[in-house]
């Protein structure tokens, strides 16, 4: 990294009561900095609803049929597509018990790799590798949960240690190439990201791992003394995995901005070359961060193995949470209570995209076209500001890495 | 001579140079490399057993061509060679000759380890050149869109995006309209994609490596929808015209040669085309001088009255041209169908085959055939069926980026402002 390029944190703004003097105004009783946190991510949610509208009207072939003969019931048609779509992921959501079951179960993994990436955007560094940090932890986590016998109030706990340990010594492998040959993170965690899966794939095949019988790559059930407790009973997937992940996001506000460690990370991000000069060890501080991330990546993975019945594991349980992650970082402005929020926000997307699906024909992946846009929105104020002709003080580029560097 | 400058000379012939440490580094790896030879392959071939390499196709002119040799000699010899080119590096001389001894060494240790897999049995030699060729085609193109972009100082982490949208364009506009619109559409979905990321970058600020990676989610997302949605449902728009190769009058009848190089689509050729015009244009033209000073210094390219914007959102979108070239070989060249995210992680390989090429076309083009040489190996020797996992033989190739990033080839220096934003005063 070069000391040309500083770093605004995002959410380290100046208060400053002369921006954002539009739609948000007329919301009574908020403070300012909460009506500034939220005033952004809510129109870019709108902005990739509406656009992710567009895409579901522009791809219904059934309508573009009818196009030629009566343009009207086909225009009908597809806007009815999207409020079918739109309806079913919102009662997807939040529309019953099993549904807010869903979103909760669903942000679990995906607040705590949204942690793990903003510990990583706070030092500085872009960890793409929460995929592979995933895999790793999860198959350590799920190793304890197969071969050690222990009462389950020692047994989850031991397995989600060993999760973190996994998904640690998996991104601080990228943190120890950084800081010894400079390799750049980005291109480190993604390629360990292939090794990691490839791996899972043949290590589940193993006679370790693989399920008596079975040809496909896919893990015997674990102990039931590893299974992570339900809360409401077991025809409802939440389970203490929730606790975890919210327990996590308070450990890590503790750690970024409470502790001495955290200081210094924060530092190395802000400014490598200052903080060497001040006598950091800045090599240190890469390896620890992307430890941390690893870790807390690796507990996405423990909630993965642990917490998905019917506890077999097979080989894609990192789904996309890895991207998701680093989407929701983003939105969260890698502060970890917006992580909790953006998770929340983001496993809704999700659990009710499932639903979409199912009902309405539309994939999930209108979920990952709406998360991108939200990122473009969230990254690129200016154009919010343009599209809903918000007045800006400031111009403020939310510049997370700076070049290879060296 | 002043006694500061003789203390610096003596300092400087009793310190080791890194170039130096470098060369002693790789020596102790090829002797590392040499003994494991002699070990794995040397003891470990059967004694007397002979490896068939064929070194010509059924299609060829010249047919029945091959190299039979006993597996055991051929690994020994290799060996005893790679030994010898380590204790060469350890002795710290003739420097330049580092990284050429390092990929001597390694090109002897996949024949002796070939040797060793195909042993009494055949393997065909020229076919795996072949396919190495075919298969560094995308990473070399998607090296030169990230090299296009990076030279006038924008990071380019959205090549795989690039790649995958323009696939998919050039599979459903050349199954409705026909070939040439395909190539067109992927040329124009790539150059958009690039516009998106200059404009992101340029006009918003918006972080260099955010704005790629959201390339690569939108366009994963938009053609997996697309594909789900509309491709699985008509599927006459997912079955383009395979655009055939085209053999070059008598250079493809050259033994080994010819099939390797001379019996391609005009991909191929246009990647040579492509990479002989810009080194030639980067480094010997007024775009080549400007496109590079806009990368080192903006600031000076600006004062000499460049319009460093201009250059930028050109080269970049360029770039994606470049890598919509790459995506329409990979939609309509080889399985000329689209699949979900068929790109695999192929646009990173190419990022990396730029950072291992040193921003250079050339290098990119040795560092693709590397890349592609361990996937075609991974190819045919998994046909073989020896021991080795396949998963293994298919984490090799994203090992390798990761020991050629970590620097074992050396340091590399991108260009001074690679990644900067620039904000004109």
């Amino acid at each position: 990294m070069t000391d040309q390029g500083t770093q605004s944190p995002p959410d380290e703004r100046p208060p400053n009561g002369r921006s954002f003097d539009g739609v948000m105004d007329r919301i009574a009783g908020i403070g300012e900095p909460i009506r500034r946190a939220l005033l952004l991510p809510t129109l870019a949610l709108v902005l990739a609803l509406v656009v992710g509208a567009f895409i579901i009207m522009v791809t219904d072939v059934d309508a573009w049929r009818r196009m030629g003969d009566e343009p009207l019931a086909a225009l009908g048609d597809m806007l009815d597509g999207v409020w079918v779509a739109y309806r079913e992921l919102f009662i997807g959501a939040f529309g019953s018990v099993r549904a807010l079951s869903e979103t909760l179960f669903t942000s679990t993994p995906l607040i705590l790799a949204g942690l793990a990436v903003a510990v990583g955007f706070r030092a500085g560094l872009f960890n793409i590798g929460a995929r592979g940090q995933i895999f790793v932890g999860g198959l350590f986590a799920l190793w304890v949960g197969l071969h050690v016998d222990l009462p389950a109030i020692l047994h989850i706990p031991v397995a989600v240690i060993a999760a973190m340990i996994g998904g640690g010594i998996w991104g601080g492998l990228a943190g120890l190439l950084k800081a010894r040959t400079g390799a750049h993170e980005v291109i480190t965690t993604i390629m360990l990201n292939f090794v990691a899966a490839f791996f899972t794939l043949w290590v589940l095949k193993t006679s370790v791992f693989q399920e008596e019988g079975s040809t496909i790559p896919k893990s015997a059930p674990i102990l039931e003394s590893a299974r992570l407790p339900t809360i409401f009973g077991s025809q409802y997937r939440i389970n203490i995995g929730i606790f975890i992940a919210i327990a996590a996001v308070f450990f890590v506000y503790w750690i970024l901005f409470r502790s001495t460690i955290g200081f210094e990370f924060r530092a190395a991000g802000f400014s490598p070359s200052a903080s060497l000069y001040a006598g950091m060890n800045v090599a240190f501080l890469y390896t620890a961060v992307m430890f941390l991330s690893g870790a807390l990546s690796g507990l996405a993975g423990a909630t993965q193995t642990l917490g998905l019945p019917p506890y077999t594991v097979t080989d894609n349980f990192a789904g996309n949470i890895g991207f998701d992650a680093i989407a929701l970082a983003l939105l969260g402005r890698s502060h970890p209570f917006g992580v909790l929020w953006s998770g929340l926000l983001f496993g809704a997307l999700i659990a009710g995209g499932r639903v979409m699906q199912a009902a309405a024909g539309v994939t999930v992946d209108l979920v990952i076209v709406m998360q991108s846009l939200i990122v473009i929105f969230i990254a690129a104020p200016e154009l919010v500001r343009a599209i809903f002709k918000v007045k800006a003080a400031e111009a403020e580029p939310t510049q997370v890495t700076t070049g290879w560097g060296a | 001579m002043t006694a500061t400058a003789e203390l610096f000379e003596t300092e400087a012939r009793v310190r080791a140079t890194p170039e130096e440490r470098r060369s002693t580094i790789v020596g102790i790896v090829l002797i590392a490399l040499g003994v494991y030879v002699f070990w794995a392959f040397g003891l470990g071939s059967g004694a007397g057993l002979d490896a068939r390499f064929n070194l010509s196709l059924q299609t060829d002119r010249f047919q029945d061509l091959s190299w039979v040799v006993d597996a055991r000699t051929l690994s020994i010899l290799v060996a005893v060679i790679i030994v010898g080119l380590g204790i060469w590096r350890v002795t710290r001389s003739a420097l330049s000759w580092t990284n050429i001894s390092l990929a001597i060494g390694f090109g002897l240790f996949s024949l002796a380890f070939l040797a060793w897999a195909a042993a009494g049995g055949q393997f065909s030699l020229v076919g795996m050149l072949r396919s190495t060729v075919l298969l560094s085609v995308v990473v070399v193109l998607g090296a030169l869109t990230g090299l296009m972009c990076e030279r006038v100082g924008i990071i380019n982490i959205g090549i795989e995006g690039q790649l995958l949208a323009s696939a998919f364009a050039a599979v459903v506009l050349s199954s409705a309209f026909g070939t040439i619109a395909g190539l067109v559409g992927a040329l124009l979905t790539g150059g958009v994609l690039g516009l998106l990321l200059a404009w992101l970058t340029i006009r918003f600020h918006v972080d260099q490596i955010i704005a790629g990676v959201v390339i690569n989610f939108l366009a994963l997302g938009l053609t997996s929808l697309m594909t789900a949605r509309i491709l699985t449902d008509v599927q006459t728009l997912n079955a383009p015209e395979r655009i055939s190769a085209i053999r070059i009058p008598f250079l493809a009848d050259i033994p080994v040669l010819g099939p390797m190089l001379f019996d391609h689509s005009f991909f191929v050729y246009g990647m040579f085309i492509l990479l002989v015009g810009l080194h030639f244009g980067l480094f010997y033209t007024r775009w080549g001088l400007r496109s590079r000073s806009v990368g080192e210094h903006p600031k000076a390219a600006d004062t000499a009255g460049i319009n460093v914007y201009w250059v930028r959102y050109r080269n970049v979108v360029l770039g994606g041209m470049i890598a919509g070239f790459g995506g329409a070989f990979l939609g309509l060249s080889q399985v000329a169908r689209f699949e979900e995210n068929m790109t695999g992680g192929i646009g990173f390989i190419g990022l990396a085959a730029m950072i291992f090429g040193r921003w250079l076309p050339f290098g990119a083009l040795g560092a693709g055939l590397v890349f592609g040489f361990s996937r075609a190996v991974q190819q045919k020797v998994s046909i073989l069926g020896i021991g080795i996992p396949s998963e293994f033989l298919l984490m090799l190739p994203y090992i390798v980026v990761i020991v050629v990033v970590a620097g074992v080839v050396g340091k590399t220096r991108p260009p001074a402002a690679d990644g900067q934003p620039y904000i004109k005063q």
